[in-house]
């Protein structure tokens, strides 16, 4: 009896996992990637013995805010099946703009949104390459990439500090709670953006038109979904991320400068590959890439722990990444070879 | 409806009417996909008007068309294998609340088209996943999933088999009933005759005639289709085994197994002999077609060339031994759309020849003519982009970079899929020629009948094993068809 039930039991869970993979196939990677995210601090706490802390880990998001923020667009972007390699030099742009507006005594209720504006604008110009001028997104944004770096140079040469209070307090201000957990402004942005960004993919025609066209652009057209539209948008959320992005990295170092950011945008991408986002377009989580920056920010924060060279961190971000392309290749066969 | 789209159909005159199911026929390159596009809105009339219920509508884009009522659906599935079933049939006209996507009336709805069409599939599962006969009539549950009036069918049956074709008429007719107006493309006369009410003819677009189905003979719908006497298609004669040292085949396979698909499957090609490979879908007549050109690896058993056995690593290694396959999938597999008819003819067997001896411009273009003219390729341009040629034109450059080859083995898969009736022809004859001359074929064909015609023996697939080889005296199109679609448990 008691055989019967658990032998019945076993065939239930075996047909709920089939019936989760054939709904969830594509979370698999996101699911690795939380797993080796856990891996790493259980492993890390055995070892240091102090690692995860509340500190620590209110540390992982501040540190990492403006990342995440990059990541949250570049998802976005990927999942159509493109790519943004200008994020690293919008932030750059945005911030030391932001820096040098503040210190010349401008409002910074005019500065945030012309920040922000100015981002955008970058993300519309690549988009509209890509879109109307079809121009390879990896072209237009190379395009995109030194643009931005050239402007951020025309701002300024060297580091501008802020010295706005209400800029600061973005980074200064902690809100305390609990047992040494804190959480600043920029934080909460930070998460802001992640949650919006995630629900605008699930739950909106827009959200679901950028999977769509990162599956079949042809098929997404043919469905009367407004396939350019979305294609240019995508660009533009990448670029507002890129500027808010800038924002929260001036408000955290306290300054701006022209040299930020380089090489920003390859981390980005690895952390949404790392996050179970399909380089080939029309499968990705946004949550999956904050999971993949973490990941990240795990790493480097362990490096330092351990006092090594932070190329260390390159060289593991380096190895989980192509770790990650082969098991998502490994996913996408085996779907292929079910059919 | 009455309209004249551009150059490639001229004024011509089409009706549907509701409830009924109307097929337009008419070789490649007579108009038809022109019509189906002009109707549902992807090209626009040149002079002429179309009427939808008796007032005039112009469609701007599909999406316009489809919200008047005009759905359709494509031979090549059109959908999204990245997202779940249900956002394949709802999304683009999904219910929303305050811009946010209302997923469970989503899936209801999804839900109650997918059991309309007698399909028990999970909405949530991802498209991907499921066969292409079930993605098939997921697309077909799209366009219906709205208030349709008009249903396009462009070649829905091409990737389906015997039983899905099936499903897919019981659905067609249960639309029929609730007076929905279906226009019909297949290339398959059977089918076309099981379904329509109505076939109108195109030829070099322009409009033949309209008949009413149980008023027109097959052979006279073959004679209008092709201007020409169909008695030249029925002509051809069987041809003569001719011994030559039948003990030692070319190639053969021994107890062959690969995956699921092929189970210790044996089989003899014979130089100057035509193997044709009957089976449905699913038989793993294309998993053998896969394994013996060294494009699978084999789990068991082995391969044989004169005697000796080979271990074929790749498709390269295959052709090296002199034996090369065409794909059933034509345009992914096969012809590159955006190179030349010349440069896809000689593709091949610059591959082959290496890149240090380049076939000279002038010499690939010697070649290219010299096999536009033997297959005799329409139109004669070779430096055409092939995507641009008909399908059985385009098939005909993918046998001309094979023989290029100067093989001694040629499987071909499906070579007369989505062609149409003439082509067909030309495509059979040109394979007993070749025979004629010592090659030797293998002939996949989902068309029984085709195999019957062209083969000098018959192997007759079933679940992955070969239950007989017979030839095709011994057989009819009855006896094979009961033979191949035997339950598995008997065989």
């Amino acid at each position: 009896m008691t055989t019967l039930t658990a032998a019945f039991r076993r065939q239930t869970v075996a047909a709920r996992t089939r019936t989760f993979l054939s709904r969830h196939a594509s979370l698999m990677p996101t699911f690795a990637a939380l797993a080796i995210f856990i891996a790493l601090l259980i492993g890390a706490q055995l070892y240091f013995g102090n690692f995860v802390t509340p500190r620590n880990m209110s540390a992982l998001l501040l540190d990492n805010a403006f990342l995440l923020i990059l990541a949250v667009g570049m998802t976005f972007v990927i999942v159509t099946g493109g790519i943004d390699l200008s994020v690293g030099s919008v932030l750059a742009l945005t911030g030391i703009l932001c820096a040098k507006l503040l210190s010349e005594g401008v409002s910074p209720y005019l500065v945030v949104p012309l920040t922000i504006g100015v981002g955008a604008a970058v993300g519309l110009t690549i988009g509209v390459l890509v879109q109307y001028f079809d121009v390879q997104p990896f072209i237009a944004s190379l395009a995109g990439l030194f643009l931005a770096r050239g402007l951020a140079f025309v701002v300024s040469l060297d580091s501008i500090r802020v010295e706005h209070s209400g800029v600061l307090w973005l980074q200064s201000q902690r809100f305390e709670f609990g047992d040494g957990w804190y959480i600043t402004p920029t934080g909460i942005l930070a998460l802001l953006v992640t949650l919006l960004g995630a629900f605008v993919m699930v739950s909106t025609r827009f959200g679901r038109t950028v999977y769509a066209v990162g599956g079949s652009e042809q098929s997404a057209r043919l469905m009367g979904l407004n396939v350019a539209r979305t294609k240019v948008l995508v660009y533009v959320i990448s670029g507002t991320c890129g500027g808010l992005a800038g924002l929260v990295l001036t408000a955290y170092s306290g300054a701006g400068y022209p040299r930020n950011g380089i090489g920003t945008e390859l981390d980005v991408i690895a952390a949404v590959v790392i996050g179970g986002t399909l380089l080939t377009g029309g499968t990705g989580y946004v949550l999956g890439s904050m999971i993949g920056m973490f990941v990240y920010g795990t790493i480097k924060t362990v490096i330092s722990f351990l006092g090594a060279e932070q190329s260390w961190t390159r060289i593991i971000i380096g190895l989980l990444l192509l770790l990650f392309i082969v098991v998502q290749r490994a996913i996408v066969f085996r779907s292929e070879s079910r059919r | 409806m009455r309209f004249g789209a551009d150059a490639a159909l001229d004024c011509v005159d089409f009706r549907l009417f509701p409830g009924e199911v109307h097929s337009l026929m008419g070789e490649n390159g007579a108009g038809k996909s022109t019509l189906i596009k002009a109707v549902t809105g992807a090209l626009p009339l040149t002079s002429g008007v179309l009427r939808l219920d008796g007032s005039v509508v112009h469609f701007g884009s599909p999406h316009e068309a489809q919200q008047a009522g005009v759905s359709s659906v494509y031979q090549e599935i059109d959908l999204l294998p990245n997202v779940s079933v249900a956002e394949n049939i709802g999304l683009g006209r999904e219910r929303r609340r305050f811009g946010v996507i209302d997923w469970t009336e989503m899936r209801r709805r999804a839900r109650s088209v997918l059991r309309d069409l007698g399909l028990e599939i999970d909405p949530h599962s991802l498209l991907g996943h499921h066969s292409l006969a079930v993605q098939q009539l997921v697309a077909i549950a799209r366009a219906i999933s709205t208030d349709v009036r008009v249903l396009v069918l462009d070649e829905p049956t091409s990737s389906l088999d015997t039983d899905e074709c099936a499903e897919l008429f019981r659905v067609i007719r249960d639309l029929k009933q609730r007076g929905v107006a279906i226009l019909f493309v297949s290339h398959f006369l059977d089918q076309v005759y099981e379904i329509s009410d109505r076939i109108t003819v195109l030829r070099d677009g322009k409009l033949v005639g309209e008949y009413l189905t149980p008023e027109l003979l097959r052979i006279d719908l073959v004679q209008a289709m092709l201007g020409r006497s169909a008695a030249s298609l029925r002509a051809r004669q069987r041809l003569q085994l001719v011994e030559r040292s039948p003990e030692l085949p070319y190639l053969r396979a021994h107890e062959v197994t690969v995956g699921s698909g092929i189970d210790s499957a044996s089989v003899d090609l014979i130089e100057g002999e035509v193997l044709g490979v009957a089976g449905l879908l699913g038989s793993g007549r294309t998993e053998l077609a896969r394994a013996i050109t060294g494009l699978e690896k084999l789990d068991g058993g082995t391969v044989l060339i004169d005697g000796r056995s080979v271990r074929l690593d790749g498709p390269r290694s295959a052709i090296t031994l002199g034996v090369v396959y065409s794909s059933e999938n034509r345009r992914t597999e096969g012809i590159i759309s955006e190179l030349s008819v010349r440069e896809n003819i000689t593709l091949a067997l610059q591959a082959e020849r290496g890149f240090l001896r380049r076939l000279r411009p002038a010499r690939q273009r010697e070649l290219a003519l010299s096999w536009v003219d033997a297959l005799d390729i329409r139109p004669a341009d070779v430096d055409r982009p092939a995507g641009t040629l008909s399908g059985g034109n385009q098939q005909k450059v993918l046998l001309a970079r094979l023989l290029a080859l100067s093989p001694r083995v040629l499987v071909l898969d499906e070579p007369t899929r989505g062609i149409d009736v003439g082509a067909k022809v030309q495509v059979q004859n040109l394979v007993s020629e070749l025979a004629e001359n010592g090659l030797s074929v293998m002939f996949i064909s989902a068309e029984l009948e085709e195999v019957l015609r062209v083969s000098n023996r018959i192997a007759i697939l079933l679940g992955g094993r070969i239950i007989d080889t017979l030839p095709p005296e011994e057989l009819t199109v009855d006896s094979l068809t009961a033979l191949v679609a035997r339950p598995d448990d008997l065989a």
